[in-house]
């Protein structure tokens, strides 16, 4: 018996949301007194996964692009070789696309968007946000093998030294009938799924001419920009920096605002972030009520001093 | 070319989320119901192609007689037939083998349903839908071409996009971006009149089994106030998010 997670990974390097996945899988573990084991795709450094409680790591040597179809039937085989009873995923855009296949392969209930580690184990109840992070439940999974997603930054990273062995497993990989043409990714930029902090513009800045204060501050923090609905669809910005309810969701663990209003779609989305802070000349703003520090003022004098102050702090830190 | 369009009927965006029954219900009280906006981007895309290439657009949707406004506001906006399975929707993968059980009744090659119901928020349906039937599934879809049986689908990834090709029959998970907000298509008084007479289906459901139920809901706890910084004095939010939030 085991509980297998799916530890992905980027150009070979173990993504970030690997070690979350990890530390929550750890959690599950060890109230199941089970072994944690890891499966995943073309890993070189995979033994760093025994910091966060993983003791065998199944990596898989594949060729070509990610594809959904392929990688689930790749996990499908290692949680039967493995014996898994619980399988824990991320909440990434591929994990996404992916694990519902996996679950119908499974026949496994599968819960999304889970916040803690289950309240209980039998019947197996998880925590889980639900109307767009205005509220919590708890979901019962009934099925024999359960799968988790979990929340981005939910958990968070637990480090437990474990020794690991990482073996070669081969699955029988099944076709795709899908072909990845072309990818379009800024590879110099840190993701919206992936940063600490987000800085995002609204229609407060005027144009799409003075971005540059967005993403200077944004350089400064190390972090992804992002913007709100009426940026993206005036085409001042991309549409895959919209975040909100029909765009990105955030969780990041700060969250800066700079001249949005607030929308409750915009809050929707935004609102598993950790600390919100929001910039806007406008004391009636919404976002006053959803934040938790706030500055009223004009973004155009603002945030170039705050970018400043914020350079000689990281300079002297 | 023949679509079916899930569509899940969610509390309105602005709904005050409230529950009752020892908070084991929603308290539908004084709630607006709407088409999930993810659904609704993908039946505008489904219109398209109805308007281009003469496309028969079904909808079909899980749930109780209390969905059927939601079902008539597709029609009106231009889909065909509405079909309602008519069971309680408990989780996702019952809804995606009712669903199944309409699309092995049709004939369908195109099946489009939202990336996510913005009141559960699962995001499952779609893709377990596609792996039962073995279709091509394309999922956080924002943009689709068809020509013949052949497909070009973008899908958002973390950081950017990739374009894929496949062949239909196809599933995808969509969102915005398969068609922009301003090209939504609200429903006219003609639409509005011939949506009545058009055929609304509903169907006894196969009996699908959940694997998952929500037992409970609770509320965030509330939220405490806003600290506010003054304008002139940036040091201070530096220090209060190095010190107290600790996430500088």
């Amino acid at each position: 018996m085991s509980v297998l997670i799916y530890a992905e990974t980027e150009g070979g390097k173990l993504k970030k949301v690997a070690f979350e996945v990890a530390s929550y899988g750890k959690a599950v573990a060890d109230q199941m007194g089970a072994d944690l084991i890891a499966v995943c795709f073309n890993a070189e450094n995979a033994d760093t996964l025994g910091n966060y409680g993983v003791s065998k790591v199944m990596n898989i040597a594949t060729e070509g692009a990610f594809d959904a179809k392929i990688y689930s039937s790749g996990i499908q085989q290692a949680a039967n070789t493995a014996s898994a009873k619980v399988v824990v995923v991320s909440s990434s855009a591929d994990s996404r696309y992916l694990t519902p296949l996996l679950a119908i392969g499974l026949e496994a209930g599968y819960a999304t968007n889970v916040v803690a580690a289950p309240s209980n184990l039998s019947p197996f109840t998880v925590k889980r946000t639900a109307f767009t992070n205005k509220a919590f439940t708890q979901t019962e999974i009934s099925s024999d093998i359960k799968i988790i997603g979990v929340s981005n930054n939910a958990f968070g990273l637990k480090e437990t030294a474990t020794t690991c062995t990482v073996e070669a497993f081969a699955p029988q990989l099944v076709a795709s009938a899908i072909t990845v043409e072309s990818v379009d990714k800024a590879t110099d930029k840190v993701t919206i799924a992936d940063a600490e902090v987000v800085v995002s513009g609204g229609r407060g800045l005027k144009g799409p001419e003075n971005w540059h204060l967005i993403e200077d501050l944004a350089n400064t923090l190390g972090a992804a920009t992002a913007c709100s609905k009426p940026v993206s669809d005036m085409g001042w910005r991309p549409h895959s920096e919209h975040v909100g309810q029909t765009g990105k969701p955030v969780a990041s663990n700060l969250y800066i605002a700079i001249g949005v209003s607030g929308a409750i779609q915009h809050l929707a989305g935004i609102n598993s972030s950790k600390v919100k802070v929001v910039i806007n000349n406008d004391p009636e703003a919404p976002f006053f009520k959803a934040a938790d520090y706030g500055i009223v003022g004009d973004a155009f004098e603002v945030v170039p001093q705050l970018t400043e102050k914020l350079k000689a702090f990281k300079a002297q830190a | 070319m023949n679509i079916l369009v899930c569509i899940s009927h969610v509390p309105d965006t602005t709904s005050k989320i409230n529950f009752v029954e020892n908070d084991t219900q929603f308290d539908t009280a004084g709630v607006q119901y709407i088409i999930n906006p993810n659904d609704e981007f993908g039946l505008t895309r489904a219109m398209w192609f109805k308007e281009k290439v003469g496309a028969t657009v079904d909808v079909v949707n899980v749930g109780g007689a209390e969905t059927e406004s939601t079902l008539r506001k597709t029609l009106a906006i231009g889909a065909d037939k509405a079909i309602r399975v008519d069971a309680a929707a408990v989780d996702a993968i019952q809804v995606a083998k009712e669903i199944v059980a309409v699309v092995q009744n049709g004939q369908y090659d195109l099946i489009i349903a939202g990336r996510e119901s913005i009141d559960y928020n699962g995001g499952m349906v779609p893709g377990m839908i596609a792996a039962m039937l073995e279709m091509s599934y394309v999922n956080n879809c924002v943009g689709l071409e068809i020509d013949g049986d052949k497909a070009t689908a973008v899908r958002e990834i973390d950081g950017g996009k990739e374009t894929i090709s496949t062949n239909l029959p196809l599933v995808i998970g969509g969102q915005k971006g398969l068609v922009e907000e301003s090209d939504l298509k609200i429903p006219n008084m003609r639409g509005i009149m011939m949506a009545r007479k058009k055929p609304l289906e509903v169907v006894a459901p196969s009996g699908a089994s959940a694997l998952s139920s929500t037992i409970k809901f609770e509320k965030p706890a509330p939220k405490g106030e806003v600290k506010l910084v003054d304008a002139d004095n940036v040091d201070q939010l530096i220090d209060l998010l190095h010190n107290e939030a600790k996430v500088i």
